[in-house]
């Protein structure tokens, strides 16, 4: 059984640290994994999504429509843009952070609201998720960067996410500079801690 | 990524394709690499970079691909094995020295890697599909179809290159470059950095070709490829499934494969795959064998129906009544995905995909607002664009060219009339400048300028054109990855070099009037470019800031922060100057349509102050001592 995970959002909001996290973390564990990422326009504050696929033997690096079984949205309206990988067992777990692209406000486009964008996933699944998880993480003195973080402790202690939270760590501490680790390791507890409720 | 260097014999990385590539090589004892950087083959470089002085190597960012690739088949004339890469466009600036390589021959083993990029993630200019340049190179051509046979073929290639004496060619597609997967690493070997040019191969007529020789090679060229084809064809070629009983079957290569598999799973069908890992030369007696007893058989394939021609020449002697699919069934444009590969194969076998339809349905009916990339807050590009643009007559043309800069296609900028390749833009805006009346104005990047940007502002000398070449100088070589270029001081290998300074050349190119700008000073552009292009022949304006990420990073490390603006609501006339003809993305407007600056994305270049029609935009923390300022 192969786990289907996307993570998606804009470019500079740390999807692919986040990638490389999730990657490492699994070959902690064990397992094979594939990190389908996008770089070049990555931190031009476009679209970004990466497919992470984990199992016992990977094949195809991308995911296939409707296959995702979790998907990370680091930002509302790249949720949109990836619904395409959500169907009925995919749980969605979303930050509610807004990046308004310019383009439109010149089009007089309206930026969808947190509950326009949760109507939209259900229609696809029932299993949505939301979290300020930017405005969590600064509560505790860490940047709004850091979301990403704080949804995978969230995602780790749901069981939303099958890794364990030392394969995470571990992997933070691989790939972190030291400067930043011990910020990022907080915003990890502080996201499982809030998902107990 | 250190790792790639010190991970022992049978230890697990997760490597991107590019990654595995450069591991490959060291495993084969390469000596020398090479490159121009280009997305998505750009990590190939980086990674040598990072890597080659503790490896004890040489590497090079060179000026441009076809220099790349000399340098490295001058390390291969050596004696010394050697890699060159880039991107498919660099691909087609080098061929000019790529493809008289077989004919000469080299000593050393040479891999020359490269990708493509279906899908255009990284590419503006075209969707090439580049194996066909195989045959035009007499070259072998190997294709991975994951990060494991990059590592491997990476190393089966030069030394099968130094056996036959010909490079080999690594053909990968962005999904292999830059999906990161599990390696098993095998033995290091030290490669040598030094080795000579033996003066028997001065004399050595092959070394020196010439007509008529030059045709004799061709036809030994020839069957060089055809012997290899027999005695490497198996070696390369994977069977999966049981071709026992099978009427049906498919034949694919590359990440291909992988969409195969997964939908055959999917389906539940049993059929036999055969995966191409050398596509040239072709496996000829591989493909006869396995399409002989079938009677239907599906190529997967990404762009064009190359191998899909092949399978239908090879079937007229192995099996004249094959029916052959592929592109009847599958896109000749984008990248496969799962789900393409998928719905061809059903519609093939009879099956319907219900779920997939409705759910297709259902994202048709979504219309999400878009989003597209942009210009990053601070960047030297978005106010050079804004000032150009504001002080050219409306019937400007703007040349374009490759790098960050290509974003300004879009709103609110459109400066970039038309990208065509690297440096093009000056040989355009000559021609434009010579066929119409309008006023030319043609941008391209520093890194541009030393690549291929120089010999354009040559000729517009030469030949008496009077376009303005504004030069984005932001010090780097941003899009690809922050490489550094001929004008940056610093080398591949992180040593201090000669910085080569545009306006020096510009002006030893013939050029009279050259000025310099500061890209964040919009009064400044302004006034320039109006005086400049009121001028007579050639006139080029430097704008010079440098990359606002780099900037940004650099000031990190010195613990310097970045001042942030804020708009003043009392002041503000919500008139629209600073979102939607600056387009700055830190900039955005509230419920009530207040307009606010986002601290969190403000990178404080202030060039919104300047550019308010109303004083509004003042700074909001100052910066420390030297902070913000370039």
């Amino acid at each position: 059984m192969t786990f289907n995970l996307i993570v998606s959002g804009v470019g500079g909001q740390g999807v692919l640290t986040l990638a490389a996290v999730i990657g490492e973390a699994v070959l902690q564990s064990g397992h094979d994994v594939k990190v389908a990422e996008l770089h070049g326009l990555a931190q031009r504050f476009g679209p970004l999504s990466t497919h992470i696929r984990f199992g016992k033997k990977v094949g195809s690096p991308l995911i296939a429509e409707a296959g995702a079984n979790l998907l990370i949205g680091l930002e509302r309206l790249e949720v949109l843009h990836t619904l395409k990988y959500v169907g009925k067992d995919t749980s969605v777990l979303m930050g509610t952070r807004e990046a308004v692209p310019t383009i439109l406000y010149r089009k007089n486009i309206p930026y969808p609201t947190v509950d326009q964008v949760i109507a939209k996933i259900r229609k696809f699944t029932s299993k949505v998720i939301t979290a300020d998880a930017g405005e969590r993480a600064k509560s505790i003195g860490a940047p709004e960067v850091t979301a990403n973080i704080y949804l995978t402790g969230m995602a780790v202690q749901m069981n939303l996410l099958p890794l364990k939270e030392k394969h995470i760590t571990n992997a933070m501490k691989e790939l972190m500079p030291k400067k930043i680790l011990q910020t990022n390791l907080k915003v990890l507890k502080l996201g499982m801690k809030d998902a107990i409720g | 990524m250190e790792k790639i260097l010190t991970g022992k014999k049978g230890q697990k990385l997760l490597l991107l394709g590019d990654e595995a590539i450069v591991r490959g090589a060291l495993e084969a004892g390469v000596g020398v690499a090479s490159t121009y950087p280009g997305t998505p083959a750009s990590e190939i470089g980086d990674t040598f970079s990072e890597l080659a002085k503790k490896a004890g190597i040489y590497f090079e960012y060179s000026t441009n691909e076809k220099v790349a690739t000399e340098v490295a088949a001058a390390a291969a004339f050596a004696g010394i094995r050697s890699i060159v890469s880039y991107k498919q466009f660099g691909f087609n600036v080098a061929t000019d020295s790529v493809f008289p390589l077989a004919y000469h021959g080299v000593r050393g083993g040479m891999v020359i890697a490269f990708s493509d990029d279906p899908q255009c993630w990284s590419s503006g200019q075209s969707e090439q599909d580049s194996r066909i340049y195989a045959r035009i190179a007499h070259m072998p051509m190997l294709e991975p179809s994951d990060s494991q046979e990059c590592k491997d073929f990476a190393k089966l290639g030069i030394e099968l290159s130094e056996k036959l004496g010909i490079p080999v060619l690594i053909r990968i597609t962005t999904r292999i470059a830059h999906t990161r997967n599990v390696v098993s690493l095998g033995q290091l070997k030290k490669g040598k950095t030094k080795g000579d040019f033996p003066p028997k191969y001065k004399l050595e007529s092959k070394w020196r070709n010439m007509p008529p020789k030059i045709v004799q090679v061709h036809a030994e060229l020839n069957r060089k490829l055809a012997k290899l084809a027999k005695t490497h064809g198996k070696k390369f070629t994977t069977l999966s499934g049981s071709k026992k009983g099978a009427r049906f079957g498919i034949i694919t290569s590359g990440v291909s494969s992988q969409y195969a598999y997964h939908a055959l799973e999917e389906l539940g069908i049993k059929a036999p795959v055969l995966r191409l890992g050398m596509s040239w030369p072709l496996p000829e007696k591989e493909i006869k064998d396995f399409i002989k007893p079938l009677k239907e058989v599906l190529v997967v394939e990404e762009l064009e129906p190359v191998l899909e021609r092949e399978v239908a020449r090879l079937s007229k002697e192995a099996n004249p009544s094959l029916k052959i699919h592929g592109k009847d069934l599958l896109p000749v444009n984008g990248e496969l995905k799962p789900g393409i590969v998928l719905s061809a194969l059903a519609s093939l076998k009879g099956k319907k995909l219900t779920a997939l339809e409705k759910h297709k349905k259902m994202l048709a009916k979504l219309h999400p607002p878009p989003r597209q990339p942009v210009f990053c807050p601070g960047c030297p590009h978005r106010s050079t664009f804004y000032a150009v643009k504001k002080a050219s007559p409306k019937n400007t043309v703007f040349g374009g060219d490759i790098g960050c800069y290509i974003l300004g296609i879009f709103e609110p900028h459109e400066t970039q009339d038309f990208v065509v390749s690297m440096g093009a833009t000056n040989g355009i805006c000559h021609g434009l400048s010579k066929t119409t009346k309008q006023p030319v104005i043609s941008f391209l990047g520093d890194s541009t300028f030393f690549h291929a940007g120089v010999p354009g502002i040559v000729n517009m000398v030469f030949n008496k054109s009077s376009p303005l070449v504004v030069i984005l100088d932001n010090r780097v070589t941003a899009m690809t990855g922050h490489q550094p270029n001929p004008g940056v001081g610093i080398t591949g290998m992180g040593e201090k070099t000669k910085e080569l300074n545009i306006a020096d050349i510009t002006t030893a190119c013939g050029v009279d009037t050259v000025v310099t700008v500061n890209s964040f000073n919009e009064k400044a552009i302004e006034k320039t470019t109006k005086e400049l292009l009121k001028k007579p022949g050639v006139k080029v304006m430097i704008s010079k800031g440098e990359c606002r990420l780099l900037f940004r990073r650099r000031m990190r490390k010195a613990g310097v922060k970045l001042p942030t603006f804020e708009i003043d609501p009392k002041k503000c006339s919500a008139c629209g100057e600073c979102i939607e003809r600056f387009g700055c993305p830190a900039i955005h407007k509230d419920k009530s349509g207040k307009y606010y600056i986002d601290q969190d994305f403000c990178w404080g270049c202030g060039v919104c102050a300047q550019i308010c029609t109303k004083g509004a935009i003042k700074v909001k923390t100052k910066p420390a001592k030297g902070g913000g300022k370039q």
